[in-house]
């Protein structure tokens, strides 16, 4: 409510350097502010992720660049059990809630809706850099459980009742408390982001600018953002629940005390599989956008992947317990539930044949954000088709909670937030830091990711068959299990050569900032409305708010000059008749 | 730049920014509330005699009365809401305040209500009806609280006049409905805690 | 490729196993076919001069049959796999067959408490013996398996039984099984259970009718 006092914000030209990039009420500050933090969170649970792997590839030896935690957190370099669930489960939360999130809703979704729908800021700009210093104190949370007594959660990322219920299971006690908290910030701030996405995009488009006429990255971080409201409530209550539990000592979900364990299932998935498309829309969204511009051609099936996505998004509300064949719940609901998660690969199928259909045709230029695109979409689909073996309940009953579960996700999650947010990193850079990226660089980075990502994920379908379970300590306790080991090693000496793969990136990314080559205002001949801006992008984004007059995709229209055709520019003559 | 007073500069609808931020805030809290009604009535539908036991021991007389406290409060808020469309600023200010005090008598009964239950010996560990108990009563209390903090502080503008001015446009609307939604929420919890044993 | 599995010795592990190869194979030609084709694509559409890309936008219904039939192929091939695995999996979880032998496997942080009920075949009575980790079973016998959890979920794990079924505290959960062949297999727990998870290893074994038979005389010995 208070919020709509923001339009009285003055603007003026000598803000003092706090309100202008710390305080500061403008989308394009405030986006930039979420990509360095989910950079920064992103590089914390890498680290965790190679802790883990070595611990598995040579268990209980000492971690080289581990020597430093203190004691009783690891033993010089030596990580307890304790501590590697610990890493476990915050490496999972992070990368999912302070990374996926943050980089392709909270940078990407702030950078550019307000500028693909060709509006001065957001609808409510005050509360957009609330968002952002509730996610800044949430991940200050994340990373402050790490040095209380008894260490960070340890629960998992899915944190299951009663072993995250009661301190006594786990022994860790103000560090899951604080993950909770943490995650109700993070819920807080995310459902602020998604008033002013949807609000914006409702109340503020351009002239001419129609709900058909929006780029499909709009379409995906605005169905993303209500996705992500219309899930997250039930589980605020249960983890509201859960801080009761721990801290007051009720029962809710402690059989001893008459509460029940398998709730808190039902609410962490209910919001688990939303979540997932929360996190996957906008990164397949910057491919929507990324694909045309690259093969100079129209997004094949605009709004049928408009629909498609909304058809994922509501079925995405009915297939909760497919993560929970085995729970112990009701075998009779397994059937229903197995059919509507089978359906949800029909939607998906569709977008994947469109963007393949978009190809087609086309003039592709290898830019590093088409490879990262194309990148995308091949990798993507290994986790889509993986997912079919995982919603087969009697083929579940044998891989739930091995690595093949672990690989699917990360086939899905990766691609997603990490192959879709460099895709739109390297094609929106030039636009929010006014400097293009190296292109040799790029390639050296996409290539190298690629081929590491592939190699520590995909012999992880093959630990996963061998019955592997997953957050497992100490694989070497079981016999059956030793003859794989040799595996494990493999996959940890690629998931370091991806850690270090990032390193032509962050050189990339800093040394382009500060002294890459200017870029111009439409470095790629793109359509939307960011394009028809200056670069750098003046503080209120237009001079003149533009008129749209057409979509967002008309690349290579017959009977014209030019392959592409800006959105606040009329067709030539030629080209309507 | 933003909010109602540039809406023309943009195509698309006239929908006022303000009220969709509202709206979308309620619909978030509809699905944390509905989150929390829907693992009590699964609760409550898994355990039969002891639950019904408990329950008996809340006063539905005094919860009656409080339903009666704050559907009266909606319509007062209500009244508040059109005598600002009609730019009664007199009236409005009245239904303001009596709206707020309503809500301050919905606090205080069931503050007494609380204490009374406490010294009974019912405290949120005495089972899982009072935990359910103490926890939604508990944080819709902390709702109506902020309710009355929003409606006090629309009072306080009134009464200096700063509340007609253009860029407070829409605010009581939106308190209003807000306020609804508590109501709302309190009709819910009404027959769920105290009438169903 | 399939060499990857453990070995299976439970009657319905063929059956798990048979599904997973049905899905492999099904989604693994089409997975092929799409990354061929877009290969194929990105190859023979790569920027070449004065060509120009073609407009197609997409969104009239011939076009769109490119991309709708082949959905309706995937829609066709997942309803074949959900419907082949719903047998198997009712086989695993659904209703139980009349079991030979019970046994009670009660898991605690971490541990694996296993209750036999003696002569009587009761729990609960004075000949029951306690035994931890060690699960000894006949073999060609349907085995019930009563479930139960002293603290935290855990998972009764059992590859070469394809068998796996989550452990919730304050209920009992009934699994089954007949094995095929004797010998001495791995219980895991599947299920984060705290710091000692993965300590939480127990043992099968499986014996035949006369090893059974000695086993029993000596834990019960004739009174």
């Amino acid at each position: 409510m208070a919020e709509q006092a923001t339009s009285e914000v003055q603007h003026t030209e000598q803000m003092s350097f706090v309100r202008k990039y710390i305080f500061s009420v403008d989308h394009k500050v405030i986006g930039k502010q979420y990509l360095f933090l989910s950079l920064f969170m992103a590089l914390v649970a890498g680290t965790m992720a190679y802790y883990v792997r070595w611990q598995l590839a040579w268990p209980e030896t000492a971690v080289p660049g581990a020597g430093w935690i203190p004691e009783p957190t690891a033993f010089s370099g030596i990580i307890p059990p304790e501590f590697y669930n610990a890493l476990v489960t915050m490496h999972g939360t992070i990368m999912v809630f302070f990374v996926g999130m943050p980089l392709l809703l909270g940078a990407f979704g702030n950078y550019l809706l307000p500028l693909m729908v060709g509006a001065r800021d957001m609808a409510f700009p005050r509360l957009n850099m609330m968002s952002f210093w509730t996610i800044f104190t949430a991940s200050l949370c994340m990373i402050a459980s790490f040095f209380v007594e008894g260490g960070s959660a340890a629960a998992g990322w899915t944190g299951y009742a009663p072993l995250s219920a009661d301190p006594i299971y786990t022994g860790v006690t103000w560090g899951l408390n604080l993950w909770i908290i943490g995650l109700a910030l993070e819920f807080t701030s995310f459902l602020m982001g998604g008033i002013n996405f949807l609000t914006t995009t409702v109340t503020m488009r351009a002239p001419g600018m129609t709900m058909l006429r929006l780029p499909l990255m709009v379409w995906m971080q605005i169905t993303a953002a209500v996705l992500f409201m219309l899930s997250v409530g039930p589980l605020v209550a249960g983890a509201i629940l859960l801080l009761l539990d721990r801290t007051v000592g009720t029962g809710f979900f402690l059989p001893g005390k008459g509460g029940d364990p398998l709730l808190w299932q039902h609410l962490f998935w209910f919001f688990g599989h939303p979540e997932v498309y929360v996190v996957l829309l906008p990164g397949i969204g910057a491919v929507m956008e990324i694909l045309p511009v690259f093969s100079r051609k129209p997004i094949f099936g605009y709004r049928t992947i408009i629909w498609s996505t909304m058809v994922a998004g509501v079925l995405s509300f009915l297939v909760w317990a497919h993560h929970m064949y085995v729970s112990g719940m009701d075998p009779n609901l397994v059937m229903p539930f197995s059919i509507t998660t089978i359906l949800i690969s029909v939607p998906f199928a569709v977008i994947i044949f469109a963007f393949m259909a978009t190809l087609w045709g086309g003039s592709i230029e290898f830019k590093t954000p088409m490879l990262y695109a194309i990148g995308t979409v091949t990798t993507f689909i290994i986790g889509g088709v993986t997912g079919i073996f995982n919603g087969s309940p009697p083929v579940d009953i044998f891989i739930h909670d091995t690595y093949f579960v672990v690989s699917h996700f990360h086939f899905t999650l990766f691609p997603s937030v990490f192959l879709g947010g460099f895709a739109a990193l390297y094609f929106w850079f030039p636009k929010m830091f006014g400097k293009m990226m190296n292109e040799t660089l790029g390639k050296i980075h996409f290539w190298w990711t690629m081929i590491c990502f592939n190699l520590v994920f995909i012999p992880m379908f093959v630990l996963g068959m061998g019955g592997h379970m997953r957050r497992i300590y100490n694989p070497m306790q079981y016999d059956f299990l030793k003859p794989m080991q040799g595996i494990n090693q493999f996959i940890t000496y690629s998931a370091i050569l991806l850690l270090l793969g990032q390193i032509p990136f962050i050189v990339n990314f800093f040394w382009s900032m500060f002294g890459g080559k200017k870029a111009g205002d439409n470095p790629w001949n793109a359509n939307t409305l960011e394009w028809a801006t200056t670069t750098p992008v003046p503080h209120e984004n237009f001079d003149t708010i533009p008129t749209v007059y057409h979509g967002p995709y008309d690349y290579s229209l017959p009977n014209q000059n030019e392959d592409w055709q800006p959105q606040h520019l009329e067709k030539e003559p030629a080209a309507v008749a | 730049m933003s909010g109602a007073s540039t809406v023309t500069e943009y195509q698309a609808t006239h929908t006022v920014p303000g009220r969709m931020g509202v709206w979308w805030f309620l619909a978030s809290e509809i699905m944390v509330f509905g989150g929390f009604l829907a693992v009590y009535i699964l609760y409550r539908m898994a355990s039969h005699g002891a639950w019904a036991a408990m329950a008996e021991h809340v006063s539905a007389p005094i919860g009656t009365f409080n339903t009666v406290v704050l559907l009266t409060s909606s319509l007062t808020m209500v009244k508040a809401f059109e005598a600002v469309d009609k730019d009664a600023r007199d009236k409005a200010r009245n239904y303001l305040l009596i709206t707020v005090l309503l809500g301050v008598a919905f606090l205080c009964v069931k503050g007494f209500e609380y204490s009374h239950e406490i010294s009974m010996g019912f405290t949120p560990l005495s089972g899982s009806f009072w935990s359910f108990y103490y926890v939604l009563t508990g944080l819709h209390g902390l709702h109506v609280l902020a309710g009355i903090i929003a409606n006090f502080c629309l009072y306080i503008m009134a009464v200096r006049g700063t509340l007609w001015s253009k860029n407070c446009q829409g605010r009581v609307e939106f308190a209003g409905l807000y306020w609804h939604l508590v109501d709302v929420i309190w009709i819910f919890l009404f027959p769920l805690l105290y009438l169903s044993y | 490729m399939f060499d990857w599995f453990p070995k299976n010795i439970s009657t319905f592990g063929g059956d798990i196993d048979y599904v997973f190869k049905l899905i492999f194979y099904i989604v693994g030609i089409g997975f092929l076919l799409g990354e061929l084709a877009i290969l194929f694509f990105v190859v023979q559409f790569r920027r070449r001069d004065g060509q120009k890309a073609k407009y197609i936008s997409g969104d009239k219904w011939p076009q769109l049959g490119w991309i709708l039939i082949p959905t309706v192929l995937v829609l066709f091939l997942d309803l074949w796999i959900d419907f082949a695995g719903a047998k198997a999996y009712d086989a695993v979880k659904g209703e139980m067959p009349v079991h030979d032998v019970i046994v009670e496997v009660s898991s605690k942080q971490y541990n694996w408490i296993i209750t036999y009920p003696g002569p009587d075949g009761v729990f609960a009575t004075a000949d029951d013996i306690t035994k931890e980790n060690d699960l000894h079973v006949p073999v060609n016998k349907v085995i019930k398996v009563v479930l139960k959890s002293q603290d935290v979920i855990h998972s009764f794990f059992v590859p070469v039984l394809r068998l796996k079924q989550d452990i919730l505290p304050g209920r009992t959960t009934d699994v089954w099984f007949e094995a095929t062949e004797t010998g001495k297999y791995e219980i895991a727990c599947a299920e984060l259970c705290g710091y000692g998870h993965y300590t939480m290893r127990g043992f099968l074994h499986i014996h035949s009718e006369e090893e059974y038979a000695a086993w029993l005389a000596q834990i019960w010995p004739a009174e």
